[in-house]
Parts: structure tokens; C-alpha cells; sequence
């Protein structure tokens, strides 16, 4: 799969955790169209609405903490983000999401670099966030190894059913 | 070498760096019924072969078991068809001899020292508690995980904790938690494999796994306690085996150091809405309680239970209050000991084995407006099924305060 994406910014705060990205209740289903309907439920009932075009989601510090429900990464891609943009991740969401093919880079400062709305284009490989809107580009370190091969295969079943 | 550098050095046969990735095989892997259906699933995606050990795979059904709606129960005879499909005898379903929350069943039947333990459930690192490393992952990587054989993580950087002195009365491992929380915030120990040393063998397994299980709301890739007297005796006393000695060795080195003293620690609780909005229970006295918990891994264990009981015997019920012991094993010493008697007695609800309320699964959701004090690991918005909700966390003395009160008090008053 391609691993530069693009789309409008939606820019929410520190501490996003998978209570409000998904709640518990919908833990029973696995199905992204299912998951998507409920993304971020618990904090803005708008965005699936909103991330429905194909948006980059922005945050702050800590995004996914909580459980290890995958749920919370296939909602968020199945809502329409293609990317998601932390200052910091929690390892567990971190890891889920690369599993389920959703690309997730850490960008120190990013809310300073990108309002909501903004048009970024977002590239895992490079380590690059580039805010067409701004005209500014951010690099970062770029993802590697293994996470980036996983990725690459579209996420972790497929990359499996390669070995 | 610290204990993180034996658990590698045993698996890998040389000690990795921090940040190196590493593939491993663990000891134990475990799911439940709520991670369960989604684990099965993707592994049959991924061709249904499995080269993993079903005699090292722990399965309990514990999120919503038993099952209050139709859909639970869907999931539920999914998930036990594959557990029979690939004859996994360490299978705990309702009702089944010593049933239990997972992390709960790991810690009495299963973990030892050294082990190194996988679930597709957060709080898998509750067995952190005997020296395990212990970490969750998501339902994807638990079926890769079962495929392969093995999978990859990370190496964490070793960090010391020292926990000293005695703990006063109503101080628990839950104070420790919320005080490690208070200091480091909710991704304050990305990246850490923390290694405690407890002083006092009073602070014993018990409170060290509500520590251990707290550690997934720190972030910590694990959080072990080294082994000591306390730890091979309570797997004496849960299996009459003796657990193999894995200890760190005493030129051990860290990367980074905190210590607790446990005299100076007050009750503390974490405010609406993250772990880390820690605060000293007397700067929230007198707010009003609608609902106690009082349950789940992280505080559903036997000495919970008695703290509780303490506060609430003889006195009666001004708050809804729904109690959870966190296996059959504790609620049967529970029954033993008079606990069930006291709590029901003073109005409370009672039932055994389940996460229930915790992630407002069932048994007890809260409404608009509610105020919880639970027990329980998180307080996030919507939580426990109710985005206007309010969840104080605390430790069973305090939410047993808050139950015969009706409001958050200061539980030494009680006592």
C-alpha cells in the first residue's frame, strides 16, 4: 500500500484514550464500517461525519492510552482517517495501528504546525508532514524496521500470510 | 544484570540493548472473551494453523460473562468452539472450576518469576507481580503470536523502584499506583521495564499486583516486582510448588530511579477524567456518591475484600454498591471469612468472577450525572458505559468509606 496519504486536518488534545475512541460496547464487532459509525463517540459524536472525506487525524501527547482493544485503530480507519499524528503514542494502540495497516507517525510540536482544516500530506517513510495549506514541511524520524514492513503489506494478517 | 537482562538473557541466550527489537517466545499467552472472538477470527484469516503451544494458552471468559446480551453470547460459543477445535485444557468459562478475570487466574495458577507472559488485554501486566514480564497486545499480533510461535517487542530500559518502610492503616498498592501516576502522568514510563524492591513483607503479592496491573495506565512496557520471600511464598500457599529463584543480581544497573515511602503515603484517588488527575482524598471529601465498586484485577483480590469488609461490618449501605470478588477462589475465602455476609448485609450486591461495571460491560452501569468511586483502573470518560459519568478512583477502603457514608471520606476515620 502507499504510504503517502493526504487529507484535511481534524486536531484534537492530549490524552485521547480507546474509551472515547471506541467504547466498550462495541467491542463485540470487528467489522471497520461497523467500528467507524462509533469513532471517537465518547468525544465528538460529529466525526465520523467529519473523517469521512479521508482525513489526517492530529493529536497531543499519549493518543490510544488505555486498552488494548485493536477496535480503537480499525474504527478510526474504518471512519476515514488515513493517518493518525501524535506528539506521543501509547505503545499498545501504536503497535495496533501499524498492525491494522493504519500508518501512525510521531511528530513532537505537531499542534503547533497545523490547524484544523489544514491540508497535510503525511509520509511514514520519509518522516514527513507536509502542511500544504502552510507551505511548511516537518520532518521527524521516519519509521523503520520491522513496523514499516508491516505497513508496507497493509498491516499485520497480510504480512503474515506473506511469510 | 537487572531482571529485565536475566528474562532476555534467558530467552535469547545474550542480553539485548534497550530499543533493540527482539523476537521471543513466551512462557504464557492469554485472551478472553471479549479479545477472544477477535484473536480466532484473524487467526483463521491467517490460514487457522497454529504453532504456538495450546498448553502454555490461558483463555478466560471474563469482559462480559456471562453474556448479558445476545452478541456476547455470539461471541462466546465462537470463541469456545476454537477452544475446543484446539483442545486448550487451561479454559475458564463460567462457572468452571477456579473461573476467574485472566489477569486473576495468570496470577494464581500460571505466572512465575522469569516467565515472560503475552494477552491481548492491557492489563496482562498484573502478573508483573511475581517478576513476570508481561505485556498486552492487540488481538492481530496475540493470532500472529499463535501462528509463528513467537513475536516481537521491543527492549525496554530497566528502571529501579524502591518501595520502603511499612504501610500505615488504609494505605494500599493502590495509593502506591496513584502516587507513581500523580508523579509520572499517564505515558510518564513509556518505554521502562520497572523492577521494584519491596521493604516490608507486608506489602505483599496482593498489593504488588494492583501496582503491576496500575502500570498499563503509567505506560510501562512492564513493571516487575523482584522476587523475594513474599513471592515464593504465595506460590507455595496458590500451587504448592516452589517457584524457580529469578533474581536480579545485586550490581544490578538503571537507567533511571524513584522511591516511595509508604509512611508518608495519605489515601489518595484519581478525580474524573484520567488516572493521573490524582489528588489526596481530603481535597474531595464530601462529594456525593451514587455508586460503589468495589472489584476487577486491579483490586478484587482477598485483601481488598477485607479492607472493605472492615469499613462497612455493621454499618449500612447509603450509596448503590455492587461487590466483585475477582475469581471463585476469592469469593469462596470471601464466604469463608464473612466478607459476602457483611457486604450483603449491609446492602451491597455481590457476584463473583467478572470484569462487570469496570469497562461498563454490565452489572451495574452508572447514568447521566452519576458519581462512581470504583476500585477499578480507569476512570476515562464513558468508561463504565456512561459518557456523564463521573469516576473517582480509589482503594477498597476508601470506596467502602464512600459506601456507608454516601459521599468520598477520609476512611481513617472509620476505622
Amino acid at each position: 500500500m502507499s504510504l503517502v496519504v493526504r487529507g484535511k486536518a481534524l486536531v484534537y488534545g492530549d490524552k485521547i484514550d480507546t474509551d472515547v475512541i471506541i467504547p466498550a460496547k462495541y467491542l463485540v464487532y470487528t467489522d471497520p464500517k461497523v467500528l467507524g459509525e462509533h469513532a471517537m463517540e465518547g468525544i465528538d459524536p460529529e466525526f465520523p461525519k467529519k473523517a469521512s472525506q479521508g482525513v489526517v487525524l492530529v493529536a497531543g501527547k499519549a493518543f490510544g492510552i488505555g486498552s488494548s482493544r485493536e477496535q480503537a485503530a480499525i474504527a478510526l480507519k474504518g471512519a476515514g482517517v488515513r493517518a493518525v499524528i501524535a506528539e506521543s503514542f501509547a505503545r499498545i494502540f501504536y503497535r495496533n495501528a501499524i498492525n491494522v495497516g493504519l500508518p501512525v507517525l510521531q511528530v513532537g510540536g505537531i499542534r503547533d504546525a497545523v490547524a484544523e482544516g489544514d491540508e497535510l500530506e503525511v509520509s511514514v517513510e520519509e518522516g514527513e508532514v507536509r502542511n500544504l495549506t502552510r507551505g511548511t514541511t516537518i520532518r521527524v524520524n521516519p519509521l523503520r524496521g520491522l513496523p514499516l514492513e508491516i505497513l508496507k503489506k497493509g498491516g499485520l494478517l497480510e504480512y503474515v500470510r506473506g511469510v | 544484570m537487572s531482571l529485565t537482562e536475566k528474562i532476555f538473557q534467558r530467552k535469547l541466550g545474550r542480553v539485548p540493548s534497550p530499543g533493540e527489537v527482539v523476537e521471543v517466545v513466551p512462557d504464557i499467552v492469554g485472551f478472553h472473551d471479549l479479545t477472544g472472538h477477535h484473536v480466532v477470527e484473524v487467526l483463521e484469516k491467517m490460514g487457522g494453523d497454529m504453532r504456538f503451544n495450546p498448553e502454555s494458552i490461558v483463555v478466560s471468559f471474563d469482559h462480559l460473562a456471562p453474556p448479558p446480551d445476545k452478541k456476547a453470547a455470539e461471541v462466546q460459543v465462537y470463541t469456545r468452539g476454537f477452544v475446543r477445535k484446539v483442545s486448550i485444557r487451561n479454559f475458564y468459562d463460567v462457572g468452571s472450576v477456579d473461573w476467574g478475570i485472566l489477569h486473576q487466574v495468570i496470577l494464581e495458577k500460571y505466572a512465575l518469576p522469569g516467565q515472560i507472559v503475552f494477552g491481548a488485554d492491557s492489563h496482562t501486566n498484573t502478573a508483573g507481580a511475581v517478576g513476570a514480564f508481561a505485556q498486552g497486545l492487540g488481538a492481530t499480533d496475540i493470532a500472529a503470536l499463535l501462528k509463528l510461535g513467537r513475536t516481537w517487542l521491543v527492549v525496554p530500559s530497566p528502571m529501579r523502584m524502591r518501595i520502603l518502610g511499612n504501610p500505615p492503616p488504609t494505605i494500599t498498592g493502590k495509593d502506591v499506583a496513584l502516587d507513581i501516576l500523580g508523579h509520572f502522568g499517564v505515558d510518564g514510563l513509556n518505554g521502562y521495564s520497572v523492577e521494584a524492591y519491596v521493604e516490608s513483607p507486608t506489602f505483599d503479592v496482593e498489593h504488588r499486583a494492583t501496582v503491576s496491573n496500575m502500570s498499563t495506565e503509567m505506560g510501562a512496557d512492564a513493571f516487575m516486582f523482584v522476587p523475594d520471600r513474599a513471592t515464593y511464598d504465595y506460590v507455595k500457599l496458590m500451587r504448592g510448588v516452589d517457584a524457580p529463584r529469578v533474581e536480579p543480581e545485586p550490581n544490578a544497573k538503571y537507567v533511571d530511579e524513584y522511591d516511595i515511602e509508604l509512611p508518608r503515603l495519605e489515601p489518595l484517588v484519581a478525580a474524573p477524567y484520567t488516572p493521573d488527575n490524582v489528588k489526596a482524598v481530603t481535597e474531595v471529601e464530601g462529594t456525593e456518591v451514587d455508586m460503589v465498586f468495589i472489584g476487577s484485577c486491579t483490586n478484587g483480590r482477598l485483601s481488598d475484600l477485607e479492607a472493605a469488609a472492615r469499613i462497612v461490618k455493621g454499618r449500612r449501605a447509603r450509596a448503590r454498591c455492587i461487590v466483585i470478588p475477582a475469581s471463585h477462589r476469592v469469593f469462596q475465602e470471601a464466604l469463608r471469612l464473612g466478607y459476602v455476609e457483611t457486604f450483603t448485609s449491609a446492602g451491597c450486591v455481590v457476584t463473583y468472577g467478572t470484569c462487570g461495571p469496570c469497562l461498563g460491560g454490565h452489572f451495574g452501569i452508572p447514568g447521566p450525572g452519576e458519581v462512581v468511586v470504583s476500585t477499578s483502573n480507569r476512570n476515562f470518560r464513558g468508561r463504565m458505559g456512561h459518557v456523564d459519568a463521573k469516576i473517582y478512583l480509589s482503594n477498597p477502603y476508601v470506596a467502602a468509606a464512600s459506601i456507608v457514608e454516601g459521599k468520598i471520606v477520609d476512611p481513617r476515620h472509620l476505622l
